[in-house]
């Protein structure tokens, strides 16, 4: 079906020459073009060895790896880690070079001429929205956020086909690691790198992965499959304990609003009159209705505030205090609904145009099948 | 006796000293000369060795032990020493003040390399520098204060070193204070001690001035959010 970018071949890792157990034992794995692969387990299971053996930071003492059909350990390493974008968890940028310099440093290790290392630097700060003035600055007077960014426009710098992340977005708070996680994904959704990313929030590979291997001791698959197959179905109690719990919850993150279905709701216009708005609030048993006009969403009118007027118009329709769009996932969806006095979650795709409501029982539904 | 004699001239004798303009400057010149050869020297010396204590930390303690012990010797004892097999020369000094450079040198040159963060040099690595590139455009970059804090502790030991090489008549402006203590003579002993003080002070600014314009990336650090 895919093309296989990256395969690993009873791969193994022993520190130790004279016994002692490996650190991974006699790993298999095949990870498709285009993909994010996310390695994930406990500290010690191997997973950062794994990734560091197939740009061969480590070298390993058993078995093959393959990166686009070519063998690696045939392979110069200097010339195969140029090719291949790396990103560590401290980023790991040059402190002595301004961000320019940085992102430069492996088009410029590859021989390439000043102009088009430019070109290509402007792409970059296109692509990751990086703020030009930043590019004459040196890495400690930037954010740890800014830095991630910097990190991983680094990597991309010489386009190549396959990038390595330990924990990338490891090193900032998690309003900084969300935001960058979403950027990536967009970035991603665009480029179609072969990714693997290693991290030991399951929460983070559930989020960016398209297919996650849980790892065991000893580099031990316990189980590779989608992060949706993991939360529905997990091989074993490993995995199910190292998910945890929340596994429902967790699959609502991995839905997007849009996917679903929505209930129709009761809409009203502003020219409704207040009795006809009435009447639909009761026909759906609601005591409010949402005012739209034209399809744009307005706000909200309670039912006994339309008692004494004749139009729904003579109401200031209220503003929502929280609404959820198509890009929303369903566990922001649950939030909004039981953070919301009404019970229900207000649709709104491509701005402010109004799809319909989400109720509790509809994302529940959504999750038993 | 000696004091009596030395309180009967005036503590600045000026005319002597703008009568002796020349010797003053080419002894600050030598001064300056032997100074530079011997922190030149120690460093070619210096350096290799660093580097193969760097990379292989077996021969770190034996190459500490035989230039600790090089630094221990009195330099007057060190000179004295030489004297029969170099003679009173320009050769016998530099042994000497290049020995005493040795261990300071050495010493901060490992541990600049040291102190450049395994994950700065793991992330060079993986985007494909080779060791070579590596050393050169990374470790000794970033090495480089704690280098130059070594070459400025070199010299300015160096300094006052070469003041006690005035005995071997390769002084610079030891020379001086030699005369000084020779014909209890004040104008010369303050000439050549605060001439030699100043010498040291102004090298250590000019050094420290140095590693600022080298080192531009330790300067900045404030923090820019968005």
């Amino acid at each position: 079906m895919s093309e296989v970018a990256i395969s690993l071949r009873n791969v193994s890792k022993k520190f130790s020459a004279n016994g002692g157990p490996a650190a991974v034992d006699d790993l298999s794995l095949d990870m498709n073009k285009g993909e994010t692969v996310v390695l994930v387990g406990p500290s010690g299971c191997g997973k950062t060895t794994t990734m560091k053996m197939i740009n061969r930071l480590i070298e390993p003492t058993g078995g093959s790896i393959e990166v686009d059909g070519t063998d690696v350990l045939a392979q110069d390493p200097v010339e195969l880690r140029r090719n291949i974008g790396y990103v560590i968890q401290s980023i790991g940028l040059l402190p002595h070079r301004t961000i320019r310099e940085n992102i430069a440093t492996v088009p410029k290790l590859v021989g390439w001429d000043g102009g088009r290392i430019d070109k290509r630097i402007d792409e970059l700060v296109e692509i990751f929205e990086l703020d030009r003035e930043f590019l004459k600055r040196y890495p400690s007077e930037l954010s740890g956020g800014q830095r991630q960014r910097v990190g991983v426009a680094r990597a991309l710098a010489v386009d190549p086909p396959v990038m390595l992340m330990d924990e990338p977005f490891g090193a900032v708070d998690p309003i900084v690691r969300e935001r960058l996680q979403d950027q990536f994904l967009k970035i991603q959704e665009e480029l179609k790198k072969t990714i693997v990313f290693v991290t030991h929030d399951i929460d983070e590979a559930i989020k960016m992965a398209d297919r996650i291997a849980i790892l065991n001791t000893g580099g031990v698959i316990e189980q590779y499959a989608t992060p949706e197959e993991i939360l529905r179905e997990p091989a074993n109690n490993f995995v199910k304990q190292f998910v945890g719990v929340e596994r429902g919850l967790k699959r609502l993150a991995l839905t997007k609003v849009a996917d679903i279905g929505t209930d129709e709701g009761p809409v009203v216009t502003s020219s409704t009159s207040a009795a006809e708005a009435i009447k639909e609030m009761e026909r759906l048993d609601f005591h409010w209705a949402s005012v739209v006009d034209d399809g744009e969403l307005k706000g909200w009118v309670e039912h006994s505030a339309l008692k004494r007027v004749t139009n729904v118009s003579d109401v200031e329709p209220k503003p929502f205090s929280a609404y959820v769009t198509g890009e929303s996932t369903l566990r922001e969806a649950l939030d909004s609904i039981v953070t919301s006095r009404t019970q229900v979650a207000v649709v709104a795709i491509e701005g402010q145009r109004y799809k319909g409501i989400l109720t509790l029982q509809r994302i529940s539904k959504e999750i038993l099948t | 006796m000696i004091l009596a004699q030395i309180e009967d001239r005036p503590l600045v004798e000026w005319d002597w000293i703008n009568d002796n303009r020349d010797v003053v400057l080419a002894k600050l010149l030598e001064h300056a000369q032997l100074t530079f050869i011997a922190v030149v020297v120690g460093m070619i010396i210096s350096f290799p060795l660093a580097l193969w204590a760097y990379r292989h930390k077996r021969v770190y303690p034996p190459i500490t032990a035989v230039t600790g012990t090089l630094y221990t010797i009195p330099s007057l004892a060190l000179f004295a020493m030489l004297i029969p097999y170099t003679g009173l020369s320009v050769l016998t000094a530099e042994i000497g003040l290049v020995s005493y450079t040795l261990l300071i040198l050495i010493r901060n040159i490992v541990a600049g390399l040291d102190a450049v963060p395994s994950d700065t040099k793991e992330a060079a690595l993986g985007m494909g520098f080779t060791q070579r590139q590596l050393l050169w455009r990374v470790e000794l970059p970033l090495a480089t204060p704690v280098i130059l804090a070594g070459v400025r502790v070199a010299t300015v030991t160096t300094i006052g070193l070469v003041t006690v090489a005035a005995f071997i008549g390769k002084g610079g402006l030891g020379h001086f204070i030699l005369l000084g203590f020779d014909r209890l003579f004040p104008t010369a002993l303050l000439l050549g001690s605060l001439m030699s003080l100043l010498f040291a002070v102004g090298m250590d600014a000019l050094l420290v001035w140095t590693e600022r314009r080298v080192t531009p990336w330790a300067r900045s650090r404030t923090v820019v959010t968005t």
